[in-house]
């Protein structure tokens, strides 16, 4: 049987492919009428897969019992991590034209940004800790802050919602997949709780 | 209130109208050779642009106008789909041909009129117009069209018309959205004060580019308001009525602390979710920056008198 580590460069070169057809669908002009806005878009909802992926690493360890997975939770996160930068960048350099004041302006008026922003701060501190030597050094506080990636899931799919029109058929899958990974969790700290009750001896509460 | 004068037009966004005309014959001349080639030339030759001579209206703006591709692929059109992309190739569906309009309410002469007959006693011009969508991005298209006034009046207006209802076709059997009764209440509707619908600016459109409408961008007969965003622009319309009271409106109704009545093209006034004070020129290039929106899409020169007593922060 192949070893799931031996998957990582196929998984590594996979997590590229969709900035590379991109940049194809740039050259070969595929993007339409409104190729900035496309870019964009194209680069939000992968950020938002990549998100969608990193959390569903725990449900998928529990239910299969694979063990090592850290590894890709760590490489998913990361690409999350490189998928809103450029979305950033986009929306700074090819659709703003780092034209500040417009920016100003543009990110004061509307609110779907500020969510965009939060979700973009949270990632940011995520990947920053990433080395192995933050994560000695922060010890228990790591995993706090790393739980904040459900925050940054939410303020995610609000970014999306608060800036369409009326369409919602999009946003509403996405927010599913994580209303079904996060649920996933509730689910399995309650049962957790549960059993832990029934396993403690009785007098020993 | 701040109205902005109309500022003068750089020299690098004029086209000239005879580089223009000339462009689109080579252009014109390109398809048909390709067409040629293509073993499909009969049925081409036979499609010649209906209105390609129309004179150029004097509210036409020297601008450049957007390519053509990018205006036909670049469509709202709810009844058919969200997608841009859908909406279009779903639109060609709609069969436009005989096409009535029923115009009623508070007028002398009601009545149910072939658009052909229409068209007979109103004089086409070519309008080059902005044209600005509330989701921020903007075109120039050259439209082919007659003032909505002109028709009104020959409607005879009673001293008791304030305002004027639109209403879009209803064909749920070939709009999905309509079978679906999804998003907004069909058939479309739009409305106008009557004022701004006896603005010389307002327009009847039925073509563009010299030629018919392009079903996606609504065939055969829309609304064209240049300093109003485009969802007041009403598609493939079957009825206008002049009414006493102010009538209401799809969007309006739909949400009515988003999108007004009046929706003024006004970079002052952000829409809840979004600012308005930038716009993306379409077909202006991957590095070419956004521009700065102007207030009533820069048509204040002509309109603001419109509005003059009005608080635009309200009556947005």
């Amino acid at each position: 049987m192949i070893k799931f580590n031996q998957l990582k460069p196929g998984i590594l070169i996979a997590c590229w492919i969709p900035l590379l057809w991109l940049l194809l669908d740039i050259i070969l002009d595929n993007l339409g009428g409104n190729a900035v806005q496309a870019v964009h878009i194209r680069l939000g909802d992968w950020s938002l897969r990549f998100l969608c992926i990193v959390l569903a690493i725990t449900p998928l360890q529990t239910m299969t019992n694979w063990r090592g997975m850290s590894e890709y939770r760590r490489m998913f996160g990361l690409f999350t991590f490189i998928y809103a930068t450029l979305h950033l960048l986009a929306y700074l350099v090819l659709d703003h034209y780092l034209v500040w004041p417009i920016i100003a302006t543009d990110i004061l008026e509307s609110s779907y940004i500020w969510f965009g922003i939060a979700a973009y701060l949270i990632i940011l501190a995520l990947a920053v800790t990433t080395p192995k030597w933050v994560v000695k050094l922060m010890g228990k506080d790591w995993k706090k802050l790393h739980r904040f990636i459900y925050f940054a899931a939410g303020a995610a799919i609000m970014h999306y919602f608060w800036q369409l029109k009326g369409n919602l058929a999009e946003p509403l899958f996405y927010l599913s997949i994580i209303i079904l990974l996060l649920g996933f969790r509730l689910l399995l700290s309650f049962k957790n709780r549960v059993i832990n009750r029934l396993m403690l001896p009785k007098g020993r509460r | 209130m701040i109205i902005k004068t109309k500022k003068t037009i750089p020299a690098s966004e004029i086209t000239d109208p005879h580089v223009f005309k000339e462009r689109r014959k080579i252009i014109k001349a390109l398809v048909a050779l390709t067409a040629m080639g293509s073993g499909i030339g009969p049925v081409v030759a036979g499609n010649k642009p209906r209105w390609a001579n129309v004179p150029e209206s004097n509210l036409s703006a020297k601008l450049i106008t957007t390519p053509s591709e990018i205006i036909e692929n670049y469509t709202n059109y709810y009844e058919f789909s969200y997608n841009k992309h859908d909406s279009t190739k779903l639109a060609q569906q709609l069969p436009t041909d005989p096409w009535s309009v029923e115009i009623s309410g508070e007028v002398e002469k009601s009545g149910t009129y072939y658009l052909e007959d229409i068209l007979r006693q109103q004089t086409l011009q070519e309008h080059i117009y902005r044209f600005r969508c509330v989701e921020a991005w903007s075109m120039v298209i050259p439209w082919v069209g007659f003032a909505l006034g002109d028709l009104l009046r020959k409607a005879q207006p009673l001293s008791t018309a304030k305002f004027v209802k639109f209403t879009s076709v209803y064909q749920p059997e070939i709009m999905p959205r309509q079978k679906k009764d999804t998003l907004l209440e069909w058939p479309y509707s739009e409305g106008l004060r009557i004022d701004e619908a006896m603005h010389p600016l307002t327009l009847l459109a039925v073509g563009m580019y010299g030629d018919t409408m392009p079903k996606q961008n609504g065939a055969p007969l829309r609304l064209v308001v240049p300093w109003k965003y485009g969802f007041k622009s009403i598609k493939a319309i079957v009825k206008i009525e002049l009414s006493k009271k102010a009538p209401t409106t799809s969007w309006n109704r739909f949400a009515p602390g988003e999108y007004g009545f009046y929706a003024n093209v006004n970079p002052n006034v952000p829409h809840p979710r979004w600012s308005q004070n930038s716009e993306r020129l379409l077909g202006s290039g991957f590095f070419t920056p956004r521009r700065e929106t102007e207030l009533f899409n820069g048509y204040g020169e002509q309109v603001a008198g419109l509005y003059k007593d009005m608080n635009l922060q309200h009556f947005f």
